[in-house]
C-alpha cells in the first residue's frame, strides 16, 4: 500500500469554473475506482460540510486516493486534490496545486471558457502543471464541443487534440479520464532515501482526532512514531497516525515520496500548523525547506457583536473553535460605542464572511450583529506614520491625514456581447479602469482594475443580475493606490452609530449615504417614536430620512383574567429590550447592518 | 379594607367560536346541578376567608353564562349578598349571546337580580357573523337587544371590528346602526388573533388577513369619532359609555382593585393579611368541580404579587383608562411611587410626543398614547 513506486503515482487537481462539473467528475472517479460502495456514495462526496452541500460550493480542499488498474495491466495510485471554486478561496487553490503535478481542466461544453476557468488555468500553469482538457456535459443537446475546443486553443493556448470528451453525469468515458491521468501526467519525483521533506498542504480540527494535517511527501518517508519538526517554527511533534483518504480515512504504515495523505501528532490548534510549511525528521532534518507559498491574508474585515451582550464569552469560544478549523480567518477583541464588546474579524472575502457568520449562528446558535465590512486602508498621517485601518470607526480626524491608499484588484470578467454594455456601466460606477477588452467568439473578456472596496459588498450579485447570470468573474489582489476617501457616519436620532459608518470615495459619498438612509428606512420597523436617520461627512449632513411612529399597537381586551399574562408578557418584552442593542432609543434589527450596506443600482 | 368585585365564571358554550381563547367548553348536556353546587361551594369558601367585605359588583362571565339556569344565578346572587356587604347600587352583570335558548331566560335573569346585561352581538352583518363562526343572525341580535332593553336597567353589547377586509366606511355604517340600537354602553374590540385558535391556524396559512396597522388605526379613530358623536365616550381602550354608565366591575380591574374570581380558570387579586395575592383556579371544568367537591375550592396556585409586579400591573391596567392613574392611589396600592415605576427618558419623550400627560395628581395616556399602549408600556415600565 505504501510502497507504491513514484512512477505509479499521479497527483492531480480538478480545476473548473463553478458548475462546470468538478464535483460530479470527482464522484465518478471515486465510483469508477471503487473508493466507495454504491450505498456509501452520496451526491458530491467531497463537499462534506452542510453549508458546502447547500450552497453547492467547495470551501475546504479535500483529497482522495484512488487505486486504478490501468489498461496496461498496472495498478496506479491516483491522488485527487479537490479545490474550492470561489474566488474568496483562491489561496486554497494555489496550495492544492502545489501538491500536484497535473490538472484536469473541466470545461462545460454548453458554456465554454469562463473567468474562473482562466484564473485557475493560469495558476496551474504557474505551478508547472501538465493540463488535460476535459470537455464535460457532452450528453446535453446544447453541447458545442468543437466551439469550446477552439476557444480553449485561442484563449488559453492549450492543445485540445487529445481533450477527453465526457459526461460526468452519465459516467460516459470516465475511463478515458483515468487513462489520460496515467499516460499524460508526469509521475512525481522524489528520493526515498533523502531526509524527509513534506509539504503541509492544509490542516483542520477533527472532533475525535484533534488536528489533522494534510501532507504531500516530496523526499524521504513519513511514518508513525516519527519525531517531526516544522521547519518554520522548529516545533517538534510525534506522529501518532499516518493515513490516506479513500475518501474514508484509512491508516497506512508510512507515506513515501510523491504520496499525499494525512497525519495526526497531538497538535492542539490549526494555528500551529502553518500552511506551506515543510515537515522534516527531527533527528535527520533536511537543510532547506520546500518553497512555501504566500500565506492567505484577510482582505475584508467587519465587527461581530453578540445581540445579547451576555453572549460575549460564548462568541469568543465559538470563534476559537471555528479558527481551529480555518486558520485563514482572524479575530481580535474590539469595542464599539454602540455595540459594546465584540470582535474585529478578518476574512478572505465576502462569501467567507457570510459563511463564518452563518456557521456561528447555525452551529453555535449565536445571534450576531455584523458591522459594515471594510477593506484594509493604508492611512498616511501627516506626521509620516502609516497605519492599516480595518475599521472605519478608527479613521483619524481628516486634519491628521496626509493621504489614504486603498487596495485594488485585477478582475477578469467574461460576458456575452449582449450584456457587455451593462457590465461596463457597472464597472464604471464602481470606479473600474479598463486594462483590456478582447473577444472570445461572441464573448467579451474585460480585464479591469477595481478598488476592492467597490467589490466586497455586492459586486458579484450585481454583475450576475445585470448580465442575467451570464457574466463570470474572477480577481486577484493588485496593490494599493492613493484615493480620495471619506468616512460617512450614520446617525440615528442624532446619535452616530459607529457600527454603520463606512468609507467611500468622495464622488460617491452622497449617493451611498442616500441609499443607506433609504434602506434603513425600509429595514427598521416603525417604533413608538419617529426616527430620524441621517448620513453625514464630518458635521455635514448629506442625506436624511424619517421613519414615522407606528400607528397602532394595543391589546384590545384586557380584563381581570388577563393581568398575570399581560404582566409576564411585558416583563419578557422588557427583558428582551434590555438585551437588544439600542441606538438613541431605537431598536435596529441585526439583519439591518449588513443589508443596509448592500448597494443597489 | 379594599372593596371587592366578584367574578363568577361559567365555562360552557353552545359552540366554540374560531377566534375565541376564553376558557370555554362545549358539553352536551351540561351537568347544571353539579356546576351550580360547585360554584356555590367555592363562593362560600372564598367568602369565609375574605370576611364581610364591601361588595361593589358581581359579574357572570364566560363562556356563556346566558346558558346558566336562572335559578343558579339567583342562588349565587343571594349567597353573595348574604356573605358580603353589598353597596346599595350593587352592579350585577351577566354576559349572554343572542341565541334563542338564552332569549327565553332573560326575564329569569332579571328576576334573579341581574341589573346589567352584556350581549355578545359581534357584528350587525350576517356575512360577517358567519365568518366569525357565530350561530345567530343580525336580526336575532337586534331582537335580543330590544328584549333586553325592555328588561334591564343597564345594557351593553360587544362588537368585533378590524375584521378581514373591513373598510372604514363599512365599519362607520355598521357602527352607526349599532349606536342607534345602543343603550348606554358598548364594547368595541379589534379582532385579535389568539394563539391556538382556529383563526390562528388560518392566519398562519395566510387564509385570514387582518387589516394592516394603518387601517386598524383608522378604524380605531373612526370608532372613537362615531361613538362620541352618539354621546358614548372611550373611557377605556375598547369600552365606550355615556358618562356615569361605565362598567363598575371592569373599572375595578383597571383601577387595580381587589376582585375575587371563582369558577374554572378564574383569576383574582385579593388582599389577604395585608398582602396582595394572585389567585387562580383549575381551568378544566370537570377537574375544577372535582377539586371543589373534595376540598371546597378549585384553587391551584396562589402567589403573592411583589411590589414591582404590582407596579407593572397597575400601570398596564390603569393606562388603559382615559382617566389614567391616580399617583397617590398607585403608591399606596403598589408600595412604589408612580414616578419611580417609570423610565424617565421615555416619560419625557412620550409627554413631548403627546402620548402621555403627567400632572400633579395623575398620569394618563392620551387617545394617541392609548392607541400605542403596548409599545408605550414596553418602553415606559421599569
Ligand atoms: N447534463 C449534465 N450535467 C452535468 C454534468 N456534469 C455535471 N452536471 C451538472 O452540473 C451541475 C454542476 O455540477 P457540479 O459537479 O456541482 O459542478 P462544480 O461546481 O464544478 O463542482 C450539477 O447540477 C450537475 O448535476 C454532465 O456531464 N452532464
Ligand atoms: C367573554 S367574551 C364572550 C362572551 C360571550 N360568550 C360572547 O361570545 O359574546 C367577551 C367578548 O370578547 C370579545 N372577543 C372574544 N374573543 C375575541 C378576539 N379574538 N378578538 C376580539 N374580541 C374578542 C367578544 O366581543 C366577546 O363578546
Ligand atoms: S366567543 Fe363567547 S360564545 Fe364564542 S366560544 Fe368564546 S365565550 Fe363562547
Ligand atoms: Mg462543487
Amino acid at each position: 500500500m505504501t510502497d507504491t513506486p513514484t512512477d505509479h503515482i499521479r497527483n492531480f487537481s480538478i480545476i473548473a469554473h463553478i458548475d462546470h462539473g468538478k464535483s460530479t467528475l470527482a464522484d465518478r472517479l471515486i465510483q469508477a475506482t471503487g473508493g466507495l460502495t454504491a450505498r456509501e456514495m452520496t451526491e458530491q462526496v467531497l463537499d462534506s460540510m452542510e453549508l458546502e452541500k447547500e450552497r453547492g460550493i467547495t470551501i475546504k480542499a479535500q483529497t482522495v486516493r484512488l487505486t486504478y488498474l490501468a489498461r496496461n495491466g498496472e495498478s496506479y495510485e491516483l491522488n485527487l486534490m479537490d479545490t474550492p471554486g470561489h474566488v474568496d478561496f483562491a489561496y486554497e487553490v494555489s496550495r492544492s496545486l502545489a501538491a500536484c503535478e497535473g490538472s484536469l481542466l473541466v470545461v462545460d461544453v454548453t458554456q465554454g471558457v469562463e473567468a474562473q476557468t482562466l484564473a485557475n488555468v493560469y495558476q496551474a500553469i504557474e505551478a508547472n502543471h501538465e493540463i488535460v482538457p476535459i470537455l464535460n456535459k457532452i450528453d446535453l443537446p446544447a453541447a458545442e464541443p468543437e466551439r469550446v475546443r477552439q476557444q480553449i486553443e485561442d484563449v488559453i493556448g492549450l492543445d485540445t487534440s487529445d481533450a477527453v470528451m465526457i459526461s460526468a453525469k452519465t459516467g460516459l468515458n470516465i475511463e478515458g479520464v483515468l487513462e489520460a491521468l496515467v499516460n499524460r501526467l508526469p509521475a512525481p519525483k522524489g528520493d526515498a532515501n533523502a531526509p524527509l521533506k513534506a509539504l503541509l498542504v492544509d490542516s483542520w480540527y477533527d472532533q475525535y482526532l484533534g488536528v489533522v494535517i494534510l501532507v504531500r511527501v516530496k523526499d524521504g518517508r513519513l511514518r508513525k512514531a516519527q519525531r517531526i519538526r516544522m521547519m518554520s517554527t522548529g516545533a517538534v511533534h510525534t506522529v501518532e497516525q499516518v493515513g490516506v483518504f479513500t475518501p474514508k480515512m484509512l491508516p497506512v504504515d508510512d507515506l513515501g515520496p510523491g504520496e499525499i495523505g494525512f497525519i495526526t501528532a497531538a497538535i492542539k490548534t490549526v494555528a500551529d500548523c502553518k500552511v506551506g510549511d515543510t515537515l522534516t525528521d527531527d533527528r535527520t532534518p533536511a537543510t532547506e525547506p520546500l518553497p512555501g507559498f504566500k500565506p492567505s491574508i484577510p482582505v475584508v474585515w467587519c465587527g461581530l457583536y453578540p445581540v445579547d451582550a451576555d453572549d460575549f464569552e460564548k462568541l469568543r469560544e465559538s470563534l476559537g473553535k471555528l479558527r481551529l478549523n480555518d486558520a485563514s480567518f482572524h479575530y481580535d477583541p474590539e469595542t464599539s460605542a454602540a455595540l459594546g464588546f465584540g470582535f474585529r474579524c478578518g476574512f478572505l472575502g465576502l462569501l467567507h464572511l457570510e459563511i463564518i457568520q452563518e456557521r456561528l449562528s447555525r452551529e453555535f446558535d449565536l445571534d450576531l450583529i455584523a458591522t459594515a465590512p471594510s477593506v484594509v486602508y493604508r492611512v498616511h498621517r501627516t506626521n509620516g506614520i502609516v497605519e492599516e485601518l480595518h475599521n472605519p470607526a478608527d479613521m483619524p480626524d481628516p486634519s491628521l491625514i496626509d493621504h489614504i491608499e486603498e487596495p485594488w484588484i485585477k478582475a477578469t470578467i467574461m460576458v456575452p456581447d449582449d450584456y457587455l454594455g451593462s457590465v461596463l456601466t457597472l464597472t464604471n460606477e464602481r470606479r473600474g479602469q479598463q486594462s483590456d477588452l478582447t473577444y472570445v467568439g461572441n464573448r467579451a473578456m474585460a480585464v479591469y482594475r477595481l478598488p476592492l472596496n467597490e467589490v466586497v459588498f455586492d459586486f458579484y450579485d450585481r454583475l450576475k443580475s445585470v448580465s442575467r447570470g451570464y457574466a463570470s468573474f474572477d480577481y486577484h489582489m493588485d496593490g494599493y493606490a492613493e484615493s480620495d476617501l471619506v468616512k460617512i457616519s450614520i446617525l440615528v436620532n442624532q446619535d452616530p452609530v459607529d457600527a454603520l459608518s463606512f468609507i467611500a470615495h468622495r464622488a460617491q459619498a452622497e449617493k451611498r449615504g442616500r441609499s443607506i438612509c433609504e434602506k434603513l428606512k425600509d429595514l427598521i420597523p416603525k417604533q413608538l417614536f419617529k426616527i430620524a436617520i441621517q448620513a453625514a461627512i464630518g458635521g455635514r449632513v448629506i442625506a436624511r430620512e424619517t421613519i414615522g411612529a407606528l400607528s397602532k399597537d394595543v391589546t384590545a381586551k384586557c380584563y381581570g383574567g388577563d393581568i398575570s399574562r399581560k404582566r409576564k408578557l411585558l416583563e419578557k418584552q422588557k427583558e428582551g429590550k434590555k438585551r437588544m442593542r439600542q441606538f438613541g432609543k431605537v431598536e435596529i434589527p441585526q439583519t439591518a447592518f449588513l443589508a443596509a450596506l448592500k448597494m443597489d443600482a | 379594607m379594599e372593596p371587592l368585585a366578584l367574578y363568577i365564571h361559567w365555562p360552557f358554550c353552545l359552540a366554540k367560536c374560531p377566534y375565541c381563547d376564553f376558557n370555554s367548553h362545549v358539553r352536551a348536556p351540561v351537568d347544571q346541578a353539579r356546576f351550580a353546587a360547585a360554584l356555590r361551594t367555592e363562593l362560600a369558601w372564598e367568602a369565609a376567608r375574605l370576611g364581610r367585605r364591601r361588595l361593589v359588583s358581581i359579574f357572570f362571565g364566560g363562556g356563556t353564562p346566558g346558558l346558566m339556569e336562572p335559578a343558579t344565578v339567583a342562588a349565587l346572587i343571594a349567597d353573595a349578598i348574604r356573605l358580603f356587604d353589598p353597596v346599595a347600587d350593587l352592579e350585577i352583570t351577566l354576559e349572554a349571546n343572542p341565541t334563542s335558548v338564552e332569549a327565553g331566560r332573560l326575564a329569569g335573569f332579571r328576576a334573579a337580580g341581574v341589573n346589567r346585561l352584556s350581549l355578545g352581538v359581534q357584528a350587525l352583518d350576517d356575512a360577517a357573523l358567519a365568518a366569525l363562526g357565530r350561530r345567530h343572525s343580525a336580526a336575532q341580535a337586534i331582537a335580543a337587544l330590544e328584549a333586553a332593553r325592555a328588561l334591564f336597567p343597564r345594557l351593553s353589547f360587544d362588537l368585533i371590528t378590524a375584521r378581514p377586509g373591513q373598510t372604514v366606511p363599512d365599519w362607520r355604517a355598521e357602527l352607526r346602526r349599532a349606536l342607534a340600537l345602543a343603550a348606554d354602553h358598548l364594547s368595541l374590540y379589534q379582532l385579535t388573533i389568539e394563539p391556538g385558535t382556529g383563526f390562528a391556524a388560518l392566519h398562519r396559512k395566510g387564509q385570514l388577513v387582518l387589516p394592516d396597522d394603518d387601517t386598524a388605526a383608522a378604524l380605531y379613530d373612526a370608532t372613537g369619532e362615531e361613538a362620541a358623536r352618539a354621546g358614548l365616550f372611550a373611557y377605556e381602550v375598547s369600552n365606550y359609555a355615556r358618562p356615569g354608565a361605565e362598567s363598575r366591575h371592569n373599572l375595578q380591574y383597571w383601577r387595580y382593585g381587589d376582585y375575587a374570581g371563582i369558577g374554572p380558570g378564574a383569576h383574582g387579586r385579593l388582599t389577604l393579611g395585608g398582602t396582595l395575592r394572585a389567585t387562580c383556579r383549575q381551568r378544566a371544568p370537570e377537574a375544577w368541580a372535582g377539586l371543589v367537591e373534595r376540598h371546597g375550592h378549585g384553587s391551584t396556585e396562589e402567589t403573592p404579587v411583589t411590589a414591582p409586579e404590582r407596579a407593572r400591573e397597575a400601570l398596564l391596567m390603569g393606562l388603559r383608562l382615559s382617566e389614567g392613574i391616580d399617583a397617590a392611589r398607585f403608591a399606596s396600592r403598589t408600595g412604589i411611587a408612580l414616578d419611580d415605576a417609570l423610565d424617565p427618558g421615555t416619560l419625557a419623550r412620550a409627554v413631548e410626543e403627546g402620548y402621555l400627560v403627567r400632572d400633579a395628581v395623575r398620569l394618563r395616556a392620551t387617545p394617541e398614547g392609548r392607541k400605542r399602549l403596548d409599545a408605550l408600556l414596553a418602553a415606559l415600565a421599569r
